[in-house]
């Protein structure tokens, strides 16, 4: 499964207008990793996802997915990287008009040929794989926190990509609920195949779910470490990185 | 600060090249800036060291640590020892937590350059929001012609639903408002009318004033404060709560799923609501013609039907037409260019008012001439 890059970020810039978070960045996220960019706050993180799926242009440098060039690649290219990807955003952002099984159909209703009474059973399906069986009716103010992440991801999942995203998916989360959201990451990781890419500095989900890594500096404004979490933790390239996934520890 | 400002709870001294800053008792509360320029005024002779000695130092608060912080960073520029030894150990880490510096900003600078630099800066933003709106409308007839070439991912239930809320729920409010208006606009017309006995033609002064601008204009504003800025708020908060970015990511247009169905909804109810604000500022002019200045009824509705013309009615509903459009638009595009915070949505919220507002004021000044020209 591993080895083929899905994702290739070579000499990538980030930032806004002349403010600029990451320099000349480079790195390959292969299919079937768990990858995790990570890094202290501000160091672009949530930037570099914003990149990676389209929502801001990069300064510099290129992004390919599936050997698709997303900076560059007409409009048509770009509507399929995105039939094929998925994103769990940090507050779950579902649609508060429709109920969570309004929220799952809608891009199949868009992007799959399948009946209306098709649609509705995979909605309800998405739904009971992350655990939310039985709350297709409900809209997404009247579910918690954790509940309404859940049900993003279920919408994240609908069209079956080959890459999901997530923003800080513990954020906001008890460590139950949190500890859940990375065993279901993990489940659908194996189960489907789907490469995941998650932007999180959460060092309990870092160690439990990631298999490689990038380190972003917001002093250097560089990737400071790239490779395996747990091996980072071994062998730490640099203080900065050590303390960081020490909480704070000297060296 | 504080009122109760503690008297005098530090001496400072010079004795052989070292300054002496004695902390005694409680420190709390205690306005620093004298002692610094006394301090700073010590230095200026040839002083190596400032020493803090506290005496029976019990209390102290930020006041202190500020003292000691302000003093450390004057001694650091004047390359002056700093020496804390005798002041309390939580009080140290607090002063060199204050210094450990994690990441300077480098991008927020308070410098706003010259007048030509403002001026340039200015124009510039002016320009890019010019560009952005009529990106912004160019985007919204890409649209309509996707929805007339039935291309379109606008849901109609949304469409029903923007409906249902600016037309039927719309309706009390309009109402209401339009009967006042009729009303006023019969009391002020009739004072005056009253002078030359003709108190009668109270009843053509409404229903010409209302057919023909009033009614088009008090549905606007109405319309422009309860559903344009809702419009604005609700798309402003999808903003902040990521549900646009998710939109776009998901590869949907959030002109057809946003934009579209709000102004269809309002493009359709609006001349409705101006043909039901316009026969009920009639009828609040017929409250006053026949309850208060006592008017025959039928005579009043017999002048009032003869001052009714057509082309009056259908430039008002024309009004209406283009004011929907307007608040629509204005709405809408407001919530889209939102920011990401709360803040922004209140202020998303107020310019959709402002430039609805604004617009249609314009349009009815260019309505009213074009109208005068050809003579209708």
């Amino acid at each position: 499964m591993s080895g083929q890059a899905v994702i290739n970020v070579k000499n990538l810039s980030v930032g806004y207008g002349d403010y600029v978070l990451l320099r000349d960045a480079n790195y390959q996220v292969n299919k079937g990793d768990v990858f995790i960019i990570m890094g202290g706050s501000g160091c672009g993180k949530s930037s570099m996802l914003r990149v990676l799926t389209g929502l801001i242009p990069p300064l510099k440098g290129d992004v390919e997915i599936s050997g698709v060039n997303i900076a560059t690649a007409p409009d048509k290219d770009i509507q399929k990287i995105r039939e094929k990807s998925g994103i769990l955003y940090q507050s779950g952002a579902l649609f508060s008009s429709m109920t969570l099984a309004e929220n799952i159909m809608l891009p199949l209703q868009q992007y799959s040929d399948y009946s209306a009474s098709t649609i509705r059973e995979i909605a309800s399906l998405k739904l009971a794989l992350v655990g939310l069986k039985g709350f297709d009716d409900f809209y997404p103010s009247e579910i918690s926190g954790g509940m309404k992440k859940r049900a993003g991801l279920a919408r994240a999942l609908a069209l079956d990509p080959d890459i999901v995203y997530f923003d800080e998916p513990s954020a906001g989360l008890d460590p139950i609920s949190s500890h859940n959201l990375d065993e279901l990451i993990l489940e659908i990781n194996r189960s489907l195949g789907t490469t995941i890419v998650v932007v999180t500095h959460e060092l309990s989900s870092i160690f439990t779910i990631g298999s490689n890594s990038i380190f972003l500096d917001a002093q250097s404004k560089t990737i400071m470490a790239r490779g395996n979490p747990k091996e980072l933790l071994k062998n730490p390239p640099n203080e900065t990185v050590y303390e960081f996934l020490t909480r704070g520890e000297k060296k | 600060m504080h009122k109760n400002l503690t008297a005098n709870p530090i001496d400072i001294m010079q004795k052989e090249g070292t300054i002496y800053v004695v902390p005694q008792g409680s420190v709390l509360h205690y306005d620093s800036q004298n002692d610094l320029r006394k301090i700073e005024g010590y230095t200026s002779g040839d002083v190596k060291q400032i020493t803090f000695l506290p005496d029976n130092l019990q209390q102290w608060d930020s006041s202190l640590v500020l003292l000691v912080f302000m003093v450390k960073q004057m001694a650091q520029a004047k390359n002056i020892s700093v020496n804390l030894e005798k002041m309390p150990q939580n009080l140290r880490d607090l002063v060199d937590m204050a210094f450990a510096v994690d990441r300077k900003p480098e991008h927020k600078s308070n410098n706003r350059g010259g007048i030509l630099e403002q001026v340039g800066k200015q124009t510039s933003n002016i320009f890019s929001a010019f560009t952005n709106a009529l990106n912004f409308f160019g985007a919204v007839f890409v649209g309509l012609g996707r929805l007339l070439s039935f291309r379109s991912v606008m849901r109609y239930i949304d469409f029903c639903s923007a409906l249902d809320d600016c037309g039927p729920k719309a309706l009390a409010i309009v109402s209401l408002i339009s009967f006042l208006v009729g009303l006023i606009l019969a009391f002020v017309g009739v004072v005056q009318l009253q002078t030359f006995g003709a108190q009668i033609y109270v009843a053509s002064l409404v229903t010409i004033g209302m057919c023909r601008i009033m009614g088009a204009i008090m549905v606007g504003i109405i319309m422009a404060g309860r559903t344009g800025s809702s419009y604005a708020a609700t798309i402003g908060t999808m903003q902040v709560n990521e549900e646009l970015d998710a939109l776009q990511t998901m590869g949907f247009s959030q002109i057809d799923f946003l934009v579209m169905p709000r102004l269809l909804a309002l493009v359709l109810a609006m001349p409705i609501l101006t043909m039901l604000a316009d026969f009920m500022g009639m009828v609040g002019g017929a409250f006053v013609g026949v309850f208060m200045i006592g008017l025959p009824y039928q005579e009043y509705w017999k002048y009032a039907f003869d001052a009714f013309r057509l082309n009056n009615f259908l430039v008002g509903i024309f009004h209406g037409f283009c004011f929907g459009i307007i608040i629509a638009l204005c709405g809408c595009y407001c919530g889209l260019t939102c920011g990401r915070d709360a803040d922004s949505v209140g202020v998303a919220t107020t310019r959709s008012v402002v430039r609805s507002v604004v617009w249609m004021i314009v349009i009815t000044g260019i309505i009213t001439v074009v109208c005068q020209e050809i003579g209708i």
